[in-house]
């Protein structure tokens, strides 16, 4: 793998930046691998790679059926922080946060981590008091946060309206420092070059189109390219989960919602933090090229189309001008959709199923992002080792059936 | 937007007037109590989720607040047919959908 360096800049610059070396290569898919894994999105990127790196196992394909990151990966709003309620969420988002703080160096590509904080606002009573509950729970798991009143965010973000002439007057807010934004093309694109680099095969273009089985075992995946055989099978394709478990001959307990996002034109710098809201429903960051990146919550139907209805980004802009008044005026230049595979209880499934050899990781929903790395980390072991990872067992999808959730729809909501 | 014709109302209004609720024709188990953990586990959360015809239920809570059942496409987002709860879809996956 070719290092990237300031000095390498300098001396390709000599050359015209014409003398790159490729990322990854583009192999022809081989008959057998240790390992496939279905869905070339960060997760399943980063699953490679850890698989290689940490576990040695280094004969293993990602299977994509479009280009590597296209899917939520490449459309979502970038939010990362670890502020979840219960414990097993906490630990899971937590153990991916401290990834995300050494990912640069550790993949030698910039994927732009911003700690730039992430502010969730209150609008009632009942919200601060869940602020109160929530931060105090992250600061007993060891998780930075903090309350906020509203001089202090004044202090923090000067330009939100928090008079008391709003509909919903902001009464604080929780306030995590070390969250912020990253590159989503970067994450997938330096996963990808880090396991190609250690010998993963990148199937780009290669649609899985059949799961096969021996008995109750699975032996391979069918492909536009022909079959590819492999006796663990990890599946990470976001909201086509359900289209994959029904090639596999099971139900899951998830539905496939688009989830909407826009981005303004460019404006010189203006909000240097991330701020969402539950109750007016909508999240707003300024990225480095100077838009503000906008989203809110899903549309309500179930939906494959990667696109949604107008109704949902009016309501988004609504909120995003009822706290940000100052953007009354800024244009909206991209706006697109995302299929998220929503679980019940706002948490991932990553689990064995009823197929041996069959792994899932999915029902992100609209907040995996930010789980990017940890959840690859804690994938990667439970494929290696065929039983889950100490972080990923309570996110069994056995715990749909004992009753065992972890109802996280106070700290996902709309807060991605 | 979605236009969508209201059984009850006999009117074609705005999605905005609708809210969905998901897969159409999930029976309550007759007997709760003698329902295993499994049945009650798939009744409450496992869902067919299909990538094409889907029959789901949706309510004119703006409207006549009441609920029915609708038979769309989850890719084109195409709508078939709308029909009241209890009577059963016209267009389904085997049969394909009516041109
Ligand atoms: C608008 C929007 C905003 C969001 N904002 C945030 C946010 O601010 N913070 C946050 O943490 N999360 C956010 N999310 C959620 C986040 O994007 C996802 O949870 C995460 O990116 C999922 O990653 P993934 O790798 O599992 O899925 P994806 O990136 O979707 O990758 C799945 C891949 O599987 C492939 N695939 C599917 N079917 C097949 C098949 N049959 N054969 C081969 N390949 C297949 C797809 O092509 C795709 O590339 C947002 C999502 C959206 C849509
Ligand atoms: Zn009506």
């Amino acid at each position: 793998m070719q290092h990237y360096s300031g000095f390498g800049l300098v001396k390709h610059a000599l050359t015209y930046h014409e003398n790159w070396q490729r990322a990854w290569r583009n192999p022809t898919p081989k008959k057998k691998y240790d390992i496939v894994i279905v869905g070339g999105g960060g997760h399943g990127l980063a699953t490679a790679y850890y698989l290689a790196k940490e576990h040695g196992i280094t004969n293993v394909a990602v299977v994509e059926k479009g280009w590597l990151g296209g899917g939520n990966t490449a459309r979502n709003t970038t939010i990362v922080r670890s502020n979840y309620l219960w414990d097993e969420a906490a630990w899971l988002y937590e153990h991916a946060m401290k990834l995300w703080e050494g990912l640069s160096q550790d993949l030698n590509y910039n994927v732009m981590y911003s700690q730039r904080g992430v502010m969730n606002l209150g609008h009632t009573l009942q919200d601060m008091r869940d602020i109160h509950r929530r931060v105090n729970a992250n600061r007993l798991n060891g998780i930075d946060g903090e309350v906020l009143d509203v001089k202090q965010i004044q202090e923090i973000v000067p330009i939100m309206d928090l008079s008391k002439n709003t509909r919903y007057p902001v009464m604080g807010a929780s306030w995590q420092p070390r969250g912020g934004v990253a590159r989503h093309d970067a994450v997938a694109w330096g996963f990808a070059r880090g396991a190609d680099a250690l010998g993963v095969d990148m199937l780009q273009q290669t649609e899985v189109t059949g799961i096969r089985k021996n008995g109750n075992k699975v032996v391979g995946v069918e492909t536009n390219r022909g079959f590819i055989a492999a006796d663990t099978v990890g599946v990470v394709t976001a909201g086509n989960s359900g289209v994959l478990a029904k090639m596999a001959g099971f139900q899951l307990p998830i539905e496939s919602h688009p989830l909407q996002a826009l981005v303004s034109e460019p404006m010189k710098p203006i909000l240097d933090t991330v701020v969402m809201s539950n109750k007016v429903h909508g999240y707003v960051s300024q990225s480095d090229k100077g838009d503000l990146v906008i989203g809110a919550g899903i549309d309500g139907y179930n939906g494959y189309g990667q696109r949604g209805s107008y109704a949902t980004i009016e309501h988004t802009l609504q909120a995003i001008v009822e706290m940000f008044p100052i953007f009354s005026r800024v244009r909206m230049n991209r706006q697109w959709g995302g299929i998220v595979d929503t679980c019940p209880d706002a948490c991932p499934i990553i689990s064995a199923t009823p197929v041996g050899g069959l792994f899932f990781n999915c029902g992100w929903g609209t907040g995996g992002f930010k789980a990017t790395p940890g959840s690859g980390n804690v994938f990667a072991a439970t494929l290696a080792a065929g039983k889950a990872h100490p972080l990923a067992a309570p996110f069994s999808i056995d715990r749909f059936i004992s009753g065992k959730l972890i109802d996280e729809h106070g700290a996902a909501g709309v807060a991605h | 937007m979605l236009h969508i014709y209201c059984p009850h109302c006999a009117e074609t209004r705005e999605e905005e007037e609708f809210r969905p609720k998901g897969e159409a024709h999930i029976a309550r188990p007759v007997e709760p109590e003698a329902t295993s953990d499994e049945d009650w586990g798939n009744y409450l959360f496992f869902r067919k989720n299909p990538r094409g015809l889907h029959h789901e239920l949706w309510y004119h809570a703006a409207g006549c607040r009441k609920f029915f059942n609708v038979t769309r496409d989850t890719v084109s987002y195409q709508i078939h047919e709308t029909y009241k709860v209890g009577q059963k879809p016209s267009v389904t996956a085997d049969k394909g959908a009516a041109k």
